[in-house]
């Protein structure tokens, strides 16, 4: 399919699953409905489940699910490496650590979003010293320490987990899955979104040429280590906005860029908005199903991800792509 | 115009060569050539700024190659590199159009004469009917053409060659030679090319420049440094000396 076909097509789908995801939910309310109340807003029952309830959550799982796209198709490049992912730095289990301690400390919902905030920073933080040292800038010692920091918190998780009394501990599971049901407004996930994405399509080419390796982009005249710079700040940005709406939502960040590149997509000026585009509808759909299936039970929306994404990228990757 | 001096050729943990100096004029074709390891690649890259020398200065012009910024630098020289670490998985015109950037006036894609300037890079190479096809689903000796393309494209007043004939046919390295040629010969374009061969050099080369393994230098005119005993102590095996039609080649016996 030709690039502009796609970008049609999955602006369709991303429209049309922030109006499902409208439509979606234990109280009836009709397509018609919520098509009248979009258009013509007017108070009453219908308008508060509408916007009260479901329009912010869906917005935040569209923008979660943009964030995750948008930070594993970047670090995907900075890091070239294939299964680079968001969580690579470290930044999902240093805020997952600040969290999960304030919750076992008793703090509330602001405390426990500014405790994550302040761990998804430190994270980042000491991967970004340790790897960027004396001017020096290798992208296998930033993968390497953001792995090894990543396995740490993770461990300081386990143990926050075990020591944890047990009513405790399924609440701080879906936050360790991925989890909307607790997400704050995602006015601010909404402008990380909007401006990192703004700055990497414009430097979309400078991307591209980073994806030849270093030398290469510097042989063609690209000031490599700055672009670097820029892309693990906005990479954590976005890392740290998605994980402070959902906690830590897999497979979206690692899977969706790669799904985009399936279906012949190289070039960054289409592969970013693209893969922003089918992360939000992917995700709004998840969450959609995650608060739908089993209720009035919510299910984790990390687990609908993977069992809907799986299938999906098998068949990607088992069909035969067209010669570009 | 491409001019550097007592520069300190290095890989990690070995100094290869001292004191290298020499200039490399508008117009000229330098061979430099030597034994594997012997320091040809990281001569080129320290000429093309992509790794600072421990010691020396490369001059273009006059005005010292460090600390000028990258696109800049770009515009005026240029590399071909003997290997690249990734994988491009656009087209091939996507892949040469990418050899711009140094020169694109537009800060988001790129402008007709850029596409232009593509299309006649990948005509010189004989590309044409490749533009549209993966480049992955070249065959290597393809590559090596896009990879010419694309610094064709970029256009640089120097043009450094590592192995500019890897993977190529024997129709396609006359061809490649003869294009840089006439570079440097219409153009006033300043050459310079690692090689592997003791044939090309004397056919095209006007100078040349060789590496020791012991960290001697010798540059040139290329009928002086292509002698059959320098070149026997340069790879340090006995040679053979072919003259006919007035060029003289060399084959290991």
């Amino acid at each position: 399919m030709s690039r502009p076909r796609l970008l049609a097509l999955f602006s369709f789908a991303a429209a049309a699953s922030l109006f499902i995801a409208l439509v979606s939910g234990p109280f009836p309310i009709s397509a018609l409905l919520v098509l009248d109340s979009v258009l013509d807003p007017t108070p009453g029952l219908v308008h508060d489940v509408i916007w009260q309830l479901r329009a912010p959550r869906a917005l935040a799982a569209f923008a979660c699910g943009g964030l995750l796209a948008l930070a594993g198709a970047l670090l995907q490049v900075l890091l070239r490496n294939a299964l680079a992912d968001p969580y690579v730095l470290g930044v999902s289990s240093g805020a997952a650590l600040g969290a999960l301690l304030a919750v076992t400390l008793g703090a509330g919902a602001v405390l426990m979003n500014a405790a994550a905030l302040t761990g998804a920073a430190c994270a980042i933080a000491i991967v970004f010293f340790l790897s960027f040292r004396s001017g020096e800038w290798d992208m296998y010692r930033l993968l390497l320490t953001g792995v090894v920091l990543a396995a740490g918190f993770s461990a300081l998780v386990s143990l926050t987990l075990v020591m944890a009394p047990g009513v405790q501990v399924k609440g701080m599971l879906y936050w360790l899955m991925g989890d909307l049901s607790y997400a704050d407004s995602p006015v601010a996930a909404w402008i990380v979104l909007l401006v990192v994405g703004a700055a990497a399509m414009a430097h979309a080419v400078r991307l591209d040429l980073l994806a030849l390796g270093e030398v290469k982009a510097r042989s063609l005249g690209l000031s490599v280590k700055p672009l670097q710079v820029a892309i693990f700040v906005g990479a954590a940005l976005a890392t740290v906005a998605a994980v402070l709406l959902a906690g830590s939502v897999g497979f979206v960040g690692l899977m969706v860029p790669h799904a985009v590149r399936l279906m012949g997509v190289a070039g960054h000026r289409w592969l970013l908005p693209l893969a922003m585009l089918l992360g939000g509808a992917f995700l709004t759909l998840a969450d959609t199903a995650a608060r739908t299936l089993a209720a009035p039970q919510q299910l984790p929306v990390g687990v609908l991800t993977a069992i809907i994404g799986v299938p999906v990228m098998l068949w990607l990757l088992g069909k035969k792509r067209a010669p570009l | 115009m491409l001019r550097c001096e007592r520069l300190t050729l290095a890989v990690p943990g070995r100094v290869l060569a001292r004191d290298v100096g020499f200039e490399v004029r508008r117009g000229e074709i330098w061979a430099v050539l030597g034994a594997n390891g012997s320091g040809k690649t990281t001569l080129v890259h320290a000429l093309a700024g992509l790794v600072p020398a421990p010691a020396g200065t490369v001059a273009l012009d006059g005005a010292p190659l460090a600390g000028r910024p990258g696109a800049a630098r770009a515009s005026l020289i240029g590399i071909l590199l003997q290997q690249e670490d990734a994988e491009f998985w656009g087209s091939v015109f996507d892949y040469v159009l990418l050899g711009r950037f140094s020169r694109a006036r537009s800060w988001y894609g790129w402008q007709s004469e850029d596409e232009d300037a593509a299309r006649a890079a990948l005509a010189a190479v004989g590309l044409t009917d490749f533009a549209a096809r993966g480049y992955r689903t070249l065959s290597g000796g393809e590559r090596q053409r896009a990879r010419i393309a694309q610094l064709l494209a970029q256009d640089p007043e120097v043009l450094l060659l590592d192995e500019p004939l890897q993977h190529l046919d024997l129709r396609h390295q006359a061809a490649v030679l003869r294009l840089f040629s006439t570079l440097a010969r219409e153009r006033g374009r300043a050459v310079m090319m690692v090689l592997h061969d003791a044939l090309w050099p004397a056919r095209i080369c006007s100078h040349a420049l060789l590496l020791h393994d012991d960290g001697a230098v010798e540059s040139g005119a290329a009928g002086d440094m292509l002698a059959r005993e320098r070149l026997e102590r340069l790879y340090g095996c006995p040679l053979q000396e072919i003259e006919t039609g007035g060029t003289r080649f060399f084959a290991p016996l």
